[in-house]
């Protein structure tokens, strides 16, 4: 028999991947017939598209992770009304607890969720707390360090920050969203109070810059040096806030943290 | 009418399985591809036409930040790639057919990305030739060329992996 067009190798494919004209398609079901090569070739296209769909078809049944939940509205809303309940410091957690399915986290990079909402949602619980800001109050400062290290599995200190007008009042221990997360208070004259929450980073290899955020009144730097992730948070001008930063950064920096333990005179 | 939001939801599975394979089995990596294009339809829904084929544009997008992801990486720093996949997920209770299957899922994830990406979009996804060479921005008959070699490729690819196995065996 002879063709109005010649059988070719990418007829092969397309007859493989059903993706002929009925014509087409009857005329390439002839030629195979006839040409036993052809034959394998399909069927080799044929169970590689086969062994394909039983490898990744499982992923289709799997229930979505909680950050690809779209709930009938753009993501930049359902985020907006997340901030503004963080910012009341109202039933967030117990929201998300109840109900898992219907909350969206729509948070697209995981230093957000692993740092910047628990520093806010910290900030917001305990700093405005009047009898009970911190655990552990700062006159016992070497149990605080030590307390809050030991519990967290690595060297932790409370950077001093008077020379820019703050007192360190305490800290506290939390958990984090993996292992622990420690809270510095600090407050200043006026009654403002800033606090630093740092904890371990098991979610980004890089050190980062400075990065800036504000939810409601509250303003947040962060930043993620080698093992370690801080968020300072307060109600202060970004001006101030980068001051401090830039403070705590050379105090805690990686770096400095390691050559410190040789001579721990940063505390006098 | 069903909403944007809603039809978007639909395609949610076929995208995390066309990611899941086309990252490799890394499950983490492949929903953050799933989750950066979602944000990007949705913050461009408005430029999508009403009626014209939704599942091809969101593939589009896929295709642009995934090429954008390997072009960064490409002129970036260089590194030793590691080439450690996750296995497959046991299927089958047919051993021969899963140790098949895990062979595949190492050789797919040994073509070259450009590769890997339009046999899964064909084989996988089952898109039309046409709608692939649309989703990458290529003529038809690059389709078909490349779509030939990728599996020419991995049908070696397969063979070399089953020649060691049996090299180990003896």
């Amino acid at each position: 028999m002879t063709y109005h067009i010649p059988i070719t190798d990418s007829d092969l494919h397309a007859y493989a991947d059903d993706q002929l004209t009925p014509n087409r398609r009857r005329e390439v079901e002839e030629y195979i017939r006839n040409h036993p090569e052809a034959a394998i070739q399909v069927d080799e296209y044929q169970r590689l598209n086969k062994g394909m769909h039983e490898l990744y078809d499982p992923v289709l049944d799997e229930s979505l992770p909680p950050q690809l939940l779209i709930k009938h509205s753009p993501f930049q809303q359902v985020w907006r009304a997340a901030a503004v309940m963080a910012w009341l410091g109202l039933g967030s957690i117990l929201g998300w607890q109840l109900h898992p399915d219907s909350i969206v986290m729509a948070e697209r990079e995981p230093t957000r969720f692993h740092l910047v909402q628990p520093a806010a949602f910290a900030h917001s619980v305990y700093a405005t707390e009047f009898r009970h800001p911190v655990e552990v109050t700062a006159n016992q400062q070497e149990h605080l360090v030590s307390w809050l290290s030991k519990r967290m599995n690595t060297r932790v200190n409370a950077p001093a920050l008077n020379k820019l007008g703050f007192e360190l009042i305490g800290g506290r221990l939390l958990p984090s969203t993996n292992r622990m997360a420690a809270q510095f208070m600090y407050q200043r004259e006026d009654g403002t109070r800033i606090t630093l929450y740092t904890r371990h980073n098991s979610w980004q290899k890089n050190i980062t810059a400075f990065r800036y955020s504000k939810q409601g009144e509250m303003a947040i730097l962060y930043w993620i040096d080698g093992p370690m992730g801080y968020a300072i948070v307060g109600n202060i001008k970004k001006t101030e806030l980068l001051k401090l930063s830039k403070e705590i950064y050379l105090q805690l920096s990686y770096k400095a943290t390691e050559m410190s333990y040789a001579s721990s005179d940063r505390f006098p | 009418m069903p909403s944007f939001e809603d039809r978007l939801i639909e395609y949610i599975p076929n995208l995390r399985r066309y990611a899941r394979a086309l990252m490799r089995g890394d499950a983490l990596a492949a929903d953050d591809l799933v989750q950066d294009c979602l944000e990007r339809a949705l913050s461009r829904f408005h430029r999508w036409r009403a009626g014209s084929n939704l599942r091809a544009w969101l593939f589009t997008i896929m295709h642009n930040i995934h090429a954008n992801q390997v072009r960064r990486i490409t002129n970036g720093p260089k590194f030793v790639e590691l080439i450690e996949t996750d296995d497959p997920p046991a299927i089958s209770e047919d051993v021969e057919n899963q140790l098949t299957l895990r062979d595949l899922h190492r050789a797919i994830a040994d073509l070259s990305p450009e590769q890997r990406e339009i046999l899964l979009l064909v084989s996988l996804e089952g898109l039309r030739y046409q709608d692939v060479a649309n989703i990458l921005g290529v003529p038809a008959g690059t389709v078909m060329s490349k779509l030939s070699r990728a599996r020419k490729r991995l049908k070696e690819i397969v063979n070399d992996t089953q020649t060691q196995h049996i090299r180990r065996v003896k």
